[in-house]
């Protein structure tokens, strides 16, 4: 059976350190752009952890929502691209295929998330940052989008390995690089297609929910907190 | 009015094509300067990189696809105008429909340039056209897009076919009146145009098709156009008012940019006699009905957001309402309604002069309307933490001046070479054509037979 990635997060262990971010960054070769540049908020952070205030002062609660892409089953990204760079791969992700993008940003227009990056330069990686560039991430051009892939170089290097061992994948086996620097383990990752797996067991717990989910773009990315009636 | 002779019709409307002055020299150096500029501005940010544009998180169309919009809707209306008043065979459209087709053709043009410049990639723009590639790929037809790319240019090639069929006897008369290089080049132009009944047959049976056919594709382009938003799920774009909102907001567009184009030529080519007041005042009772359709439109959908009070589409309603883009809509509903609606009301007030104003006024308004349809909505998506403002770069500014400085290049190069009123059709107003008069009989007839 095909595999089918999907995520839990979950909102009550994250404590907004932002590991995730910085894990993210190192393993996918994102560019960092520099403080000019971020202040005009093109910084690329394919997870981000928003930060939302609950309360009056001093009675205040602070919120983490780490948000990366949702991997929607019906993305409102992919039918908009003129090119199929944004396309849906047979395990469910939002694949971008950084050689057949154009730059016309209408995924990024049409994504309710907004997870989605530009590149507006060419990156530039000073010396001697340039010698820990992942070698398994291409490096984007300029004029391109890209955005969170699930670390799919390490869920194809995982498939790999198990089929040259002619063995199944165990659950467990992936962890995107997000989720490997999760310390309070807030992130889990997993095959939803495999109902004895954490990340499905996790996914039907009554605490769980999706992010907008009454846009109907079915994300596999479930958020769980205590649910409080309001 | 003095006597139009069909002589003094020819000699009127040749005058420019004949006799240059120093002016014209002068006008083509200073917007020939300003759109070099703009092309320049565009290299700087192909060569930098996209950053040189103001876009950024998550305001990723700006300025570049207002544009666009904006010159797709003034396009409409040459074409579309000019064909209805064929199909109606309107007498006062004569002088007036050329000078409107030739809108649409640059118009088209200008604004088919804007979806490449805002690529992140302008190099590869073909790569959204289907043709057999080493890719091994096809564009998606599932994008409004490659929509876009097929309306655009099954438009372009349609009212280019609607300005060029007319424009052949007026070529070939142009021929017949000079020598030389000129006599050579109308000549080719005019592709042995002799007047022979059976090729005034043939043109008139081309342009009755041509202008059926066109009107379905010019309603469909910008309902197309406004597909590029609709079809994304996002607060304030995903409509279904959008396609006929989007249309009626492009022809009224055009017909400002019609009547300021007219008033241009009235005044420097000194054709009083033939653009008169009148044709500036049916113009303006068209202009008045666009002005009240597009308000209507306006208030139709924010009436529905409003009532509908889904909690991400007030977000957006709330920002151009009372918010940080208020300024700019407010200035939108003045211009498109409160200005021209008491001058195109009063027929005191309906003068050459009095329209130009009202077209100003909507021209400028209806560029804002664009720019609050694209912006606002991108700064205010579902998610708060993710809101940002835009603020258009330099670039985008010079190249957005160069565009208009663009169409007024064209337009003068044009009124230079081809006669900008149609001479012929002139002279069947004054004499009526036998072909157009044997079927004026017909009709006739057949309404008396069929009463």
């Amino acid at each position: 059976m095909a595999h089918r990635w999907g995520m839990t997060v979950d909102l009550d262990r994250c404590t907004g350190c932002g590991a995730c971010v910085t894990a993210c960054h190192a393993e996918n070769n994102i560019a960092v752009v520099g403080d000019a540049q971020a202040a005009k908020s093109r910084a690329m952070h394919w997870i981000r952890v928003e930060r939302y205030w609950e309360g009056d002062f001093p009675d205040v609660r602070l919120k983490f929502r780490p948000v990366m892409c949702q991997q929607c089953d019906a993305a409102p990204c992919e039918p908009v691209c003129p090119t199929y760079a944004s396309h849906h791969t047979e395990e469910g992700l939002n694949a971008q295929v950084y050689n057949r993008c154009i730059g016309t940003r209408y995924c990024a227009n049409a994504c309710p998330y907004n997870v989605r990056f530009f590149d507006f330069y060419n990156p530039q990686w000073p010396k001697p940052l340039h010698l820990q560039l992942n070698p398994d991430v291409s490096v984007r051009e300029v004029g391109v989008m890209e955005k969170c892939t699930f670390c799919v170089q390490r869920i194809s290097a995982a498939e790999i390995d198990a089929k040259a061992e002619k063995r199944e994948l165990k659950d467990g086996e992936i962890t995107p690089a997000c989720v490997q620097s999760c310390s309070a383990k807030a992130l889990v990752f997993g095959d939803l297609n495999d109902p004895e797996s954490e990340v499905s067991r996790l996914s039907r717990s009554t605490r769980g929910a999706k992010l907008l989910e009454e846009l109907g773009t079915l994300p596999k990315v479930t958020y769980l907190a205590r649910q409080t009636q309001v | 009015m003095k006597e139009a002779t069909a002589k003094r019709i020819a000699d009127d409307l040749l005058r420019p094509l004949l006799n240059t002055s120093w002016r014209f020299f002068l006008l083509v150096a200073i917007l020939g300067a300003i759109v070099l500029t703009g092309a320049s501005a565009w290299m700087y940010q192909v060569w930098n990189g996209f950053g040189e544009s103001g876009k950024r998180w998550p305001v990723f169309w700006g300025f570049y696809i207002t544009n666009f919009v904006f010159w797709i809707g003034i396009s409409h209306a040459g074409t579309l105008i000019s064909a209805i008043l064929r199909l109606v065979n309107a007498g006062w459209r004569r002088p007036v429909t050329r000078c409107a087709e030739v809108i649409t053709a640059f118009a088209l043009m200008i604004g088919a340039m804007f979806p490449i410049i805002h690529l992140g990639r302008p190099w590869l723009f073909f790569w959204l056209m289907p043709y057999p590639n080493q890719r091994r790929i096809w564009p998606n037809f599932r994008s409004p897009l490659v929509w876009d790319f097929f309306a655009i240019s099954t438009y372009l090639t349609g009212s280019v076919l609607f300005l060029v069929l007319p424009m052949i006897p007026d070529f070939a008369l142009v021929r017949d009146k000079t020598t030389g290089v000129r006599r050579k080049f109308y000549g080719t132009l005019a592709l042995g145009w002799q007047g022979t009944t059976k090729q005034w047959h043939r043109l008139e049976s081309a342009m009755q098709i041509m202008a059926i056919a066109i009107i379905p594709v010019a309603v469909s382009v910008h309902t197309i156009v406004s597909f590029d938003f609709s079809m994304a799920p996002v607060p304030g774009w995903h409509s279904t008012i959008f396609g006929p909102y989007f249309v009626a907001g492009a022809i009224f567009s055009g017909i400002a940019a019609l009547i300021i184009a007219m008033a241009g030529l009235r005044k420097f080519l000194h054709l009083e006699d033939y653009l008169h007041p009148v044709h500036f005042a049916n113009l303006g009772k068209l202009l008045l009905m666009m002005s009240l359709l597009w308000t209507y439109f306006v208030f139709a959908e924010r009436l529905t957001t409003w009532y509908g009070n889904g909690t991400s589409e007030m977000n957006v309603f709330w920002v151009t309402q009372t918010g940080s883009y208020s300024p700019l809509y407010w200035t939108m509903v003045i211009c498109n309604f409160v200005i021209p609606f008491p001058i195109l009301s009063l027929r005191r007030t309906r003068t050459v002069t009095g329209c130009v104003i009202a077209s100003c006024s909507v021209v400028v308004g209806m560029w804002l309307e664009r720019f609050l349809i694209v912006v606002p909505t991108l700064g205010h998506k579902y998610l708060p933490y993710s809101w940002g403002p835009y603020q258009p770069s330099k670039v985008e500014i010079m190249i957005m001046i160069s565009t208009f400085a663009a169409m007024g290049l064209l337009y003068t190069l044009f009124a230079k070479f081809v006669p900008i009123i149609s001479i012929w059709e002139l002279k069947v107003g004054e004499h009526p054509f036998p072909i157009e008069a044997a079927a004026q009989v017909k009709e006739h007839a057949i309404l008396r037979t069929n009463p």
